[in-house]
């Protein structure tokens, strides 16, 4: 099946292109801005003029039978899982919807994956091609449409986590997933310790698990798959099943932080939290967590978190502030001098004079 | 091999090297059994699992460890002497091809799996360790490595990064790019660093992505930490014979639609069924037109579940025999037939070639129709293995490679095959990578400003241009006065 009608809306990415051709001539930097919904998060604040894409929307193409959809990137999470869903599919990745205001392109420039990341793989592992603009306003295609393409370097999933610093993303190429027959979830009383050491054990065994997280006081494993699997391990992991509120939703949606909010000024005065992405094994920090993601293997932590740097690197992972804070200081973890260098080099190669959002990711880049 | 606009002397532009003198370096960092220089002991080396491309190397040198490889590449990049890594040699795109004035690494002495995390469900290996090896030594904590390329007893774990190698599960578990966490690389200029993480992110760029499948053109992998699963507590295949390649891809389409993810999903034609018949007595239907080996796997009581809707939505769609697998042993003898299917083919002729484009696969039916037109045009045999899942087609040309005009034609005929996949909105190669071989047909799917893109990235990395050089992404008019290969093999 076929939905050419969703591209009614104007093709916008001429127009981008030329905007960001006389940017460059006057060297004058440009945020690029879809949704707004994750302005306050994840990088640093945002430099320059803005650049708003939210009017470049529509599903181009969607191939249920070659899982596969493609979309312009305005086009809103939302949209994209009201048609994926008629159809009994979904982005299997989860990316948050955060009031219906994300968008393709944004999700995968920040890259933000749901509560099933571990097993079902993050919004960059989903991502089959893209086109973009660089910053000398070349219209670019990378990747395709199919589920396997090794021709040329990967630019499509360079894309994922790199904050619109690397070109400006006007379509994106998903893709998408049967839903699962059942879905069903246990919840365990159980201490953050004691939950991390279960969720470990759970993830080795081969049984249809989906979800693992711990929040307040209580441990959630969530089943998906053949009904008759998802049935037969909820006899076996015993625990008590709670089908009626989505913890999942929430943790999608990132409900928890209390930063979540349109509010510039409220932001800037919430406390700081922390996203800690470790080995699922690292040993928990001396300081209560605010909820256990990914089978332990993503922490989040509120208020002070200088005690988390060591605990962090013996992890062998990264910490971040997630939103909160001074967001002028450096927001993502530092690279040793190599990396910087290949980072300064990619940058320059694919926008040589630094208009596309310079300093989100890195003050620096 | 091709013709080209430029004089031997204007592609091999490379500094004048005191070969003497490097090679006297290269002996205070290797042991002299790890420096290969004699003509017949650099024989092997000559190509790698695609025959059609050979180039002798002026040396070849098989460091012990991540040191010794910095060192080299350090000295290589000093004086400008290409670096060309292989690890098993088993690519099938002439990516390992050597460079006649360059270093071949072969890294195959780095083959030590050095952690295995049961709870963290990880692996560190050496890029030299084999790709089903790491498997068996995860298996006693009932865990495994899910990509498997069907030269997975041979290949190397760095190849299969270099490549983003896939396999018969990938459908359903990914390639090498959703199955890494962390690489050690050596950079082009001599520089050790880490990207990706012992956790599912890293942070800045997706660095990861881009080393994966790229060729050994963005630096040398040291290092490597694998994803692990849990073994599936069962797996089974169903096999179904057809009448027609139409009622099998439909059927590829039904089971897809019914909402079933199968760990495996293969279909291959008639010369092909037969070729594996013959070779492995599998039980294939040699009369069928076209067969399907459906493989799912899980917990007990899914694979019951799912083998029974598999089975009649195959019945459904005209299968004319429908197999299940009855045990462990019976199911790798129906494998059996489809891993050997390429040797099988094989024995047909003299030569094969085996492409690799990817296409949507509701064209599967068109495109087979345009192959075997192909066919008969090029006057070759074919066979077709293909991915049926993810659509990624194997047709194995048959070719008697001492007959130049044979060679020709097989040449001329997978270049059409390849533009053909481009042209229903596929690419020219879904897992064996774009090496020597594919660089004539990157233009049919990249722009000029995209191959401009992909070049600049390659100069972010190697800005002398030093690793693999010739490969990968065709080298621009812009460049060519760097590092080409001698003009037999050129693309222009």
């Amino acid at each position: 099946m076929r939905y050419p009608t969703d591209i009614s809306m104007t093709d916008c990415s001429q127009a981008f292109a030329e905007r960001i051709a006389d940017a460059r001539a006057a060297s004058k930097p440009l945020y690029i801005q879809a949704g707004n919904s994750k302005r306050l998060w994840l990088g640093r604040t945002p430099e320059g003029e803005t650049l708003d894409v939210s009017s470049h929307t529509g599903i181009v193409d969607y191939q249920p039978s070659e899982l596969v959809i493609t979309a312009r990137a305005g086009t809103t999470i939302a949209e994209i899982d009201a048609a994926t869903a008629k159809e009994n599919q979904y982005l299997a990745c989860e990316p948050p919807r955060l009031s219906d205001r994300a968008t393709l392109g944004g999700s995968l420039a920040c890259n933000l994956s749901g509560p099933g990341r571990l097993w079902a793989g993050a919004l960059r592992d989903h991502v089959l091609g893209v086109q973009l603009i660089n910053g000398k306003a070349e219209c670019l295609n990378f990747g395709g449409q199919v589920m396997k393409n090794v021709a040329g370097y990967d630019v499509s999933r360079l894309q994922a986590g790199a904050l619109g610093t690397l070109g400006l993303i006007t379509q994106v190429s998903m893709k998408v997933l049967p839903k699962p027959e059942a879905t069903t979830t246990l919840c365990f009383e159980l201490n953050a310790a004691d939950a991390l050491q279960q969720m470990q054990m759970r993830a080795m065994e081969p049984r249809p698990l989906s979800g693992a997280a711990w929040l307040n006081g209580v441990m959630f494993l969530r089943l998906s798959g053949a009904e008759a699997a998802v049935r037969h391990t909820e006899k076996l992991w015993g625990g008590e099943r709670d089908d009626e509120h989505s913890i999942w939703l929430d943790l999608q949606e990132l409900s928890f932080l209390s930063t979540y909010t349109d509010d510039t000024s409220a932001v800037t005065h919430c406390a700081p939290v922390f996203r800690q992405s470790v080995a699922p094994t690292a040993p928990l920090a001396d300081m209560p967590p605010l909820m256990l993601n990914w089978a332990g293997a993503q922490r989040w932590y509120e208020g002070d978190c200088s005690a988390l740097q060591t605990n962090t690197a013996s992890g062998g992972g990264h910490l971040q502030c997630f939103s909160g804070g001074n967001r002028s200081q450096e927001m993502a973890p530092a690279l040793d001098s190599t990396q910087q260098t290949l980072h300064r080099r990619v940058k320059a190669a694919i926008d040589p004079d630094g208009i596309l959002n310079p300093g989100r990711l890195y003050s620096w880049l | 091999m091709t013709t080209s606009v430029q004089s031997q002397e204007e592609s091999l532009s490379l500094p004048i090297v005191d070969k003497h003198g490097l090679l006297q370096q290269f002996s205070q960092i290797l042991p002299s059994d790890c420096i290969i220089t004699e003509e017949e002991s650099l024989r092997p080396f000559e190509c790698d699992g695609l025959t059609l491309y050979k180039e002798m190397p002026w040396i070849v040198l098989l460091p012990q460890n991540t040191d010794q490889v910095q060192r080299i590449v350090q000295l290589c990049y000093a004086q400008s002497v290409p670096v060309v890594a292989r690890g098993a040699g088993t690519g099938l795109c002439a990516g390992a091809m050597p460079h006649p004035e360059g270093v071949l690494l072969v890294l195959s002495k780095l083959d030590q799996i050095l952690t295995i995390d049961p709870l963290a469900r990880s692996a560190r290996v050496q890029p030299g360790v084999t790709n089903l090896s790491i498997s068996q030594a995860a298996s006693k904590h009932q865990l495994y490595y899910a990509p498997d390329p069907s030269s997975q007893i041979a290949c190397s774990i760095g190849g299969n990064v270099a490549e983003n190698s896939g396999g018969v599960h990938c459908l359903k578990y990914g390639l090498t790019v959703h199955n890494i966490l962390e690489l050690e690389i050596v950079t082009a200029e001599g520089d050790i660093t880490r990207i990706g993480n012992q956790s599912l992110d890293a942070p800045g760029y997706d660095l990861l992505a881009l080393m994966t499948g790229s060729e050994g053109l963005l630096g040398i992998v040291t290092e490597v930490t694998v994803k692990l699963l849990p073994t599936p507590e069962l797996a089974r295949v169903v096999m179904a014979g057809f009448d027609s390649v139409d009622e099998a891809g439909n059927a590829v389409a039904g089971i897809i639609a019914a909402g079933i993810i199968p760990a495996g999903l293969e279909m291959m034609d008639k010369l092909a069924i037969q070729a594996a018949e013959d070779f492995a007595n599998a039980g294939y239907p040699r009369n069928a037109q076209a067969l399907l080996l459906c493989e799912v796997d899980g917990t007990v009581e899914e694979v019951d579940a799912h083998t029974a809707r598999v089975e009649a939505l195959l019945r459904d769609h005209g299968a004319s025999s429908v197999t299940v697998s009855r045990d462990e042993a019976h199911r790798a003898l129906l494998w059996q037939g489809r891993k050997s299917a390429f040797p099988a083919v094989g024995r047909l002729s003299p030569d094969y070639y085996c492409m690799d484009g990817t296409i949507p696969r509701r064209h599967v039916s068109h495109v087979l129709r345009e192959i075997s037109r192909l066919s008969q045009k090029y006057d070759l045999l074919v066979a077709n293995v293909f991915h049926a899942g993810d659509g990624n087609l194997h047709p194995l040309i048959l070719f008697n490679g001492k007959d130049p005009d044979s060679v020709h034609r097989a040449e001329l005929f997978g270049a059409e095959i390849l533009e053909l996949s481009v042209a229903v909105g596929g690419c020219i190669t879904g897992e064996h990578g774009v090496g020597l071989e594919k660089l004539r047909q990157m233009p049919a799917q990249f722009s000029t400003k995209e191959l401009e893109q992909l070049e600049d990235i390659k100069h972010a990395f190697d800005p002398a241009l030093n690793l693999n050089p010739g490969k990968g992404v065709p080298i621009l008019k812009r460049c060519q006065e760097y590092r080409a290969l001698p003009d037999r093999h050129q693309h222009d």
